[in-house]
């Protein structure tokens, strides 16, 4: 398998630069900054020390025995992520560029967030090395996630409303590139997933590995093989290509990330780029989308804030056409019935972007063997979903 | 290539005089305003129109340009209806037009279908705010094909050796952004517009024309004397969005096109 991206960012056709002129010169200064640090021992070893200490890496491989009996196939095993400090994988990535941001010596940090996790995750990196730390995130998504607003606020981030388009993910990612247009020489932009430009898919993937990693590692050490299917969810697409991604060449594991399927393909409201989009370029990056036929980017729909994005990772999109992974959705009722079951069943309440790879482990674990074994990335915590889904509920708090 | 661009700038090189370059939203409030427009803005002295096509995510505008965009896609406005427009257009008036849209919008119709129908249209240039030289390869070949020049930008950021990229790829005129930021931003640093442009001028062998922030007679008076072109975008669009319902519309935002163009032709004297 050849290394990916390319030199041009590309994977395959998908990836590359598609940005302002203003902000080529900070991509080429990122890029070959992050190559230098990536060779860097010292860069690597802080990196790893943060993540032990601070993050409390490595995250635990969980056999989910209740769950497994519950679903009667395969030995189901979650990878839990949501007990990084944060509550999410986010902040794997957060503190790699947080690190990244001090070696070229800007201050100043922003960051768009959809859930709130990245934000969060990126105002928490932010404030334990003391710098500046703006978040973008669009109004609709700072009703949804009322509670990680605040939390991003007692870290001392600034939290600013994007009250333009669609009001979610894309929106807040919009006017952070052109807050990053302005203010280029004084602040690094920490994208929160494998989207936008080059360096950024590739980086952000690296940074997020090592959940692939750890739970390779741990698997074979639990099971004495490798897993049969690896299951993740897909937003931008960061916990699913940290999980995959060590996995890739194991031709053997398959490999599911499921997308949100909102109200169902046929309704229209939906975040399935792969059921209803085609290629073209959002934000940096050439991959698929949900466009028009004029490519006009659409409205999506999910329940869950950090799925709600009409493009996915430029390199999920090779592996879609190579068919090396799987791309299915769960719809919004199907998440929040496995954000039910996870809760009643293990105790352990997913946020409502992990419920959607639940989700699709209620479908997928009662076709196996009972010799089978699924790692599910439990990308991060419910906490934050609580309000909204009393609120959905019409239970007032 | 020859064409509306280069015999453009030659006339006003003769004359002694700047290019001004006014942008419009097409379709904002109606692509039957912004006809009417192009040509009042031409009687008014604009000597290139720089058409936008309206995108749901314009990453390189300010407010002012994004909300024409919002009322251009509210309108209706599709880029196979603009290139219609064009046409039309093309039977009243010889001004310049070049297009200004985000990459997605060449991509979703096919790049030579739209190459092929652009420059049929009456198109005379492409400004593409996403996409630097470094991604122009695939749109290069059907647009050289079509005998349609690619316009880039560089910026204030940009190195000695992106300004020489720019510079070699750029044909029908170089884009120099003024700032670091987006459009409707205020201008800045003059200082460093001139001596940038110098450095451009010294390695590009097309016209550079300055935009983003260009917002009053003064400021372009200022810029003209620097560059051989001025843009001026969100105040011109600004103005449109303020006189949405008023019929005197047309006439207001040329009045504001003149006042530009006569501050330049005094600056030049």
């Amino acid at each position: 398998m050849p290394m990916l991206p390319d030199s041009h960012g590309r994977f395959g056709p998908y990836g590359g630069r598609y940005v302002p002129e203003t902000l080529m010169p900070a991509l080429l200064e990122l890029e070959e900054e992050y190559a230098k640090a990536k060779k860097d021992r010292r860069f690597q070893a802080d990196l790893a020390y943060y993540l032990k200490q601070y993050v409390g890496r490595p995250t635990s491989l969980y056999r989910a025995d209740r769950l497994t009996k519950k679903l009667g196939g395969a030995k189901i095993y979650l990878k839990r992520e949501d007990l990084c400090h944060t509550g999410a994988h986010k902040i794997n990535n957060a503190i790699g560029q947080v690190l990244l941001a001090m070696r070229m010596k800007k201050r100043r940090i922003i960051a768009e967030t959809g859930a709130g996790q990245h934000g969060v995750a990126t105002a928490t990196a932010a404030a334990m090395f003391g710098l500046e730390c703006e978040v973008y995130m669009g109004t609709e998504d700072m009703q949804r996630q009322a509670l990680n607003v605040f939390r991003m606020r007692l870290l001392g981030a600034k939290v600013t409303g994007v009250d333009a388009g669609s009001r979610t993910l894309k929106d807040a990612i919009s006017e952070a590139m052109r807050d990053w247009t302005t203010n280029v020489r004084t602040t690094h932009y920490i994208l929160g997933s494998v989207l936008g430009a080059h360096p950024y898919p590739m980086m952000i993937r690296d940074f997020q590995a090592i959940i692939g990693k750890e739970a390779r590692k741990q698997i074979l050490a639990a099971e004495g093989k490798l897993p049969d299917y690896l299951v993740a969810c897909v937003g931008g697409g960061s916990n699913s290509i940290g999980l995959f991604h060590a996995f890739l060449r194991d031709r053997k594991v398959k490999m599911i990330g499921v997308e949100a399927g909102g109200s169902g393909i046929v309704s229209g409201k939906h975040a399935a780029r792969f059921s209803g989009g085609k290629p073209g370029v959002l934000q940096g990056t050439m991959t698929y989308l949900l466009q028009d036929e004029n490519g006009q980017i659409n409205l999506t729909h999910s329940v869950s804030a950090g799925l709600d994005y009409a493009a996915v990772g430029p390199e999920h999109s090779l592996y879609h056409d190579q068919g090396r992974i799987d791309y299915t959705y769960a719809t919004d009722t199907e998440a929040m019935a496995a954000f039910d079951l996870l809760a009643q069943e293990e105790g352990i309440i997913p946020a409502l972007e992990s419920a959607h790879a639940i989700a699709e482990v209620i479908k997928l674990a009662p076709t196996l063997k009972k010799s089978q074994v699924i790692i599910a990335n439990l990308s991060g915590r419910g906490d934050k979903d609580v309000q909204q889904v009393a609120r959905m509920r019409g239970v007032e708090l | 290539m020859s064409g509306r661009l280069e015999t453009t700038f030659q006339r006003l090189r003769d004359k002694k005089e700047k290019a001004l370059i006014a942008y419009l939203m097409a379709g904002d409030p109606g692509l039957a305003e912004t006809e009417q427009l192009v040509v009042a803005l031409e009687q008014a002295g604009a000597d290139i129109i720089e058409l936008g096509v309206p995108f749901s995510d314009p990453i390189a505008d300010g407010p002012v340009i994004q909300q024409a965009a919002e009322r251009g896609l509210k309108s209706g406005t599709t880029l196979r209806k603009i290139l219609d427009s064009v046409k039309s257009l093309r039977q009243r008036t010889e001004i310049p037009i070049v297009l200004m849209l985000y990459f997605n919008s060449i991509h979703a119709m096919g790049y030579e279908k739209f190459c092929t129908a652009a420059k049929a249209a009456g198109v005379d240039g492409l400004i593409i705010p996403d996409m630097p030289p470094d991604e122009a390869g695939p749109l290069k070949g059907p647009a050289d094909a079509a005998g349609l020049p690619i316009i880039f930008l560089l910026a204030p950021t940009s190195t000695p050796s992106r300004r020489r990229l720019v510079a070699e790829e750029s044909h029908g005129f170089v884009y120099y952004v003024s700032l670091t930021g987006i459009t409707g931003a205020k201008l800045s640093n003059v200082t460093d517009i001139h001596q940038n442009v110098q450095k451009l001028k010294k390695v590009s062998a097309s016209p550079v024309a300055v935009g983003f922030g260009v917002a009053t007679p003064e400021d372009a008076a200022q810029v003209s004397k620097m560059a051989d072109g001025v843009i001026v975008g969100s105040a011109i669009v600004k103005r449109i969005a303020s006189h949405q319902q008023d019929p005197a519309m047309v006439s207001h935002v040329a009045e504001f096109v003149r006042s530009l163009k006569t501050a330049m032709a005094e600056a030049a004297r």
